[in-house]
This record gives C-alpha cells, structure tokens and sequence, in this order.
C-alpha cells in the first residue's frame, strides 16, 4: 500500500439520527426532499484513503447543501481534507454516483468543491460538471470497483 | 413569438439518447446512444411519422456517443466510447458494418463527413482531431487512410464539423476554444489556423450557416456566440494573416440559457438557430430583420420544456422548413414543428 497523503485527519463526531416524526408516517403527507434527507444519502460514503466517513472528516456538511424540490436541484459542496488532495475528484465523483443512483432522474444533481479549500478547485469542478466525462468515467470497470467499495456500507 | 408543437415521440433507447442525425434525404434518420446501438427510424408510407426500421447492435462495445450519414446517404458511421468508429452501409441490403476505424487512445466524441464526401473527420478525449481519406473502388472494400492527426487542442475535443461546401473544418473543445482546419494547397498538408477563443468554458457543439461565413458556438458557459468570417478583401480593416481568413465573434446571446448548452443547429433552409439545453428546454432564435452584419441581434422566437431532463441534441429536417428532433437524457427522441406567430 502506498503511502497516505493525509497521515493524521482531523476526527469529528457522527450527527444523531433523524428523530421520526408522526408525519413520517403518514401516507397522505407530501414529503419533498431537503438538505438533511440528502444528507443522510451521503453522509456514510467511505473516505477512499481512510476506514472514515465523509461526514466524520468534515469533507461534507449538512450546511454545505442545498436543495430546491420543487425546482428539481440539488447543489452539494465539499471540503478536500488538504488543498492538494489528489483524491478530490474521486470523492466528489462518488458523490454524484451515490446520489445518481438514489434520486429519482428529474433531480439536476452538482457536486462542487469547497470555494478556496483545493488547490486545482477549478479544473476539479468542470470535470465533476462535464456529464460526457462522468458518463465515461462509470462505464470504467476499475474505477466503478472503487467508487463501489467508496459508497458501499461502512467497514465496520 | 413563435411557436413548437410536439409531432411524435419516439422511445427504444434505453437510458440516454446522445446524438441523432437526419438522412440527407430527410426521409429517415439515425440515433444513438448509451445502450450501445445505433437506431434508424424511417418514414412510414405516404405519412409523416417514423418507424423504428433497424437495431444496429454489436458494433460497439461502449455508449455511442455521435452519429452522421455521407452526403450520399449510402454511409452511416457511429462514434463511440470504445475508442473506434463504425462505418455502416447497407450493400447487401441490410445494415452491416463493414468497416471499423481505431486509432483514437480514447473515448471518440464526435465524427463528421465532408460535403464533397472523400474526407471524414473524428475527435477524441485524447485531445486530437483525425482526417481520414475514403476510397471508394466499386466492387472492392472501401478503405479508410488517416491523413492528418491534428493535435492543436490541449483538452478533450467535444466535437468536429465541416464547412458546408469547402474542405474547411471546424473542432470543439473542453479548452474553451474553436480550431480551424485547412489544406495547404502546396504541400496537401492539414494545418491550424489560429484558435477562436472567447467561451469561458467547455465549447460543446458548433455549426456553419448555409453560406459557410457564419459559426455558431455553444457552450458549458450558457452561451451562445456567432463567429463571421471575415478574408482580405473585407472592407472594415480587420488584418488578415498571409492572405487567409481571421474568425471574429460578432454577438453573444447570454442571458437566455440556465444551464450548460449542449447542441446547436443552424437551419441551411431558413436561417433559424436552436440549441438543446441541460434545463430540459428546446430553443429557437431568429435574425432581427434589421441586424446588422457585423454585429447582427438574434431574438427568442420559441422555447418550450421539451423533455424531462437535458437535451442532448438538436437538428432540423434537411428539407421541410420549422421540423426538427431532439434527443434526451430521458431516452426519447422527439419531433417538433416550428412555426412563425400569424
């Protein structure tokens, strides 16, 4: 195994669950996604590097996303651990795979990183941006092999 | 304002349709996409609706990504993400596959045949355009000679078009830019001219006017932009290199498009542009009558929601004013008619 880029991550604590509500329960009530059910999409995605979630590395936050329903979008940003994370376009591209894979298709979904948090922010958010790229990209076998294991269930 | 009235919907592609092109007869047309096959829908008898007449499968291994028939509407070829284009014709009557182009390192995104039918382009991921010579001998197998590699792109090239009557071609690219490419009548070698440039992102697609002095650009940036020739005799002193043309971009129609725009078309019949774009909607622009050559307006005429996620592609009849497809992220290919406003 090759060395890791970020040796010593900094560790943060996991959110409580979504308290259920009677509504919840109700078939007859409307139910529209918002930030924390996208959230909950995302949040246990595996760090590719670490036996860690997205979420207990703070690469994702439930502030860092918005939702609009009824206007069919879905905009998350993402913090790389360090500026010169070479796996950001990996993470974000697990990102769109999981939530491609969850949502119903009328949801226009971007993933974008955090302004000012990597150095190559640019070029990492047009290849994240460019359908044709990522449409190449999940028809790679080796790729989707790691993407996979990335979005599977938590190792633990 | 004009306006689009839906003539058929057209499904069979499963998952995303990519790309479609009309036989220059205007009586069929091809589409494909990313369940790797390649679909030719024909006119039924004396109506005006489409058939599914042909599933051209096992040519390619990965998405197709574009498609284009000869100007003799004897060839058919298909692009693809498994780094190969396909050339179909149907000599023994069915639609077979009777040539595979490979060279490409990568995904191939667009292919194109010029006017004059001997010369086909394709471009790729790998940032290079390709020229390739056909020979046609009756009774033999055609032959496919790459004669140029043009690498003047730094980034995947999206798409290639040729002029609609010279040996002139025209690329587009995730570097922002447009490239021209011309013979040199010397020596016979293809070289660039200098990049068009003034997108701030991805250019997607791109096409001439009927005359071959306009271009129209799309882009990732939600824009639109018209490129005029403009050769050495032009009266407004605009320098020109070594007795060639210079390429300005005369307008800019911002403002309009949500999202990225993915196709464009210019009709060759009634000057009318539209662009397929990723908020789903299908888009028609006019020339003001009153515009101005050199800094010509265009108007919305139309727009409608189209499909239920992006367009991907848009392209008028050959031949019957207002009718034009297009294709989506949604898996269907539709057909519209524009018409002016009474």
């Amino acid at each position: 195994m090759t060395e890791l880029e970020n040796i010593n991550p900094n560790v943060y604590k996991k959110c409580e669950d979504r308290k259920l509500t009677k509504d919840d329960e109700d078939e007859d009530v409307a139910d529209p996604f918002d930030e924390r059910e996208i959230f909950d999409l995302i949040r246990n995605i595996n760090d590719p590097e670490h036996p860690l979630t997205l979420e207990e590395l703070h690469v994702l936050e439930q502030s860092l996303i918005t939702v609009d329903n009824a206007k069919n979008t879905v905009h998350i940003l993402f913090t790389p651990t360090i500026p010169h994370c070479s796996m950001a376009t990996l993470i974000g591209l697990s990102i769109r795979v999981k939530l491609l894979r969850a949502l119903p298709p009328r949801f226009k979904v971007s993933v974008e990183i955090n302004p000012g948090t990597h150095a190559s922010e640019h070029a990492v958010n047009k290849q994240l941006t460019d359908k044709e790229r990522v449409a190449a990209a999940l028809e790679n076998t080796h790729l989707m092999e790691v993407i996979n294991q990335c979005i599977g269930t938590p190792l633990k | 304002m004009g306006k689009l009235e839906l003539l058929q919907t057209l499904t069979g592609h499963v998952g995303r349709v990519w790309s479609a092109a009309w036989h220059p007869t205007g009586t069929m047309f091809a589409s494909c996409g990313e369940d790797k096959t390649v679909r030719v829908w024909v006119q039924a008898d004396g109506g005006d609706r489409y058939t599914a007449q042909a599933v051209l499968t096992d040519g390619q291994s990965r998405t197709i990504r574009d498609v284009a028939w000869s100007y003799c509407g004897h060839y058919l070829a298909s692009a693809s993400f498994d780094t190969t284009v396909a050339i179909w014709d149907r000599k023994s009557g069915e639609f077979e596959c009777n040539a595979t182009l490979e060279g490409h390192d990568n995904e191939v995104k667009s292919v194109t045949w010029s006017r004059s039918g001997s010369l086909l382009a394709t471009c790729s991921r790998d940032k290079s355009v390709w020229i390739w010579e056909i020979h046609h001998a009756p009774d033999q197998e055609d032959e496919y000679e790459c004669v140029a590699v043009l690498n003047g792109h730094t980034q995947d090239v999206k798409k290639v078009c040729w002029h609609p009557h010279d040996d002139l071609l025209a690329s587009a690219s995730y570097d922002n830019t447009i490239r021209l490419y011309k013979q040199d009548p010397v020596d016979n070698e293809w070289e660039m001219l200098e990049p068009l440039e003034s997108h701030t992102s991805t250019v997607w697609s791109i096409v001439f006017d009927a005359t071959g002095q306009r271009l129209a650009s799309c882009s990732e940036d939600k824009t639109v932009k018209l490129w005029q020739r403009y050769g050495p005799d032009n009266t407004l002193g605009i320098p020109c290199p070594e007795q060639s043309a210079v390429w300005k971009c005369v307008c800019t129609l911002s403002g309009y498009h949500t999202r990225s725009v993915y196709d464009i078309d210019w009709c060759k019949r009634t000057g009318l542009l539209a662009t397929a774009c990723g908020d789903d909607m299908l888009r028609v622009f006019r020339e003001a009558s009153d515009s101005d050559p050199n800094e010509p307006t265009f108007e919305l005429v139309a727009s409608v929601e189209a499909h239920t996620q992006d367009v991907n592609k848009v392209v008028w009849h050959p031949h019957t004013p207002g009718v034009l497809l297009t294709t989506s992220d949604d898996g269907e290919i539709k057909l519209w008619q524009f018409s002016e406003a009474d």
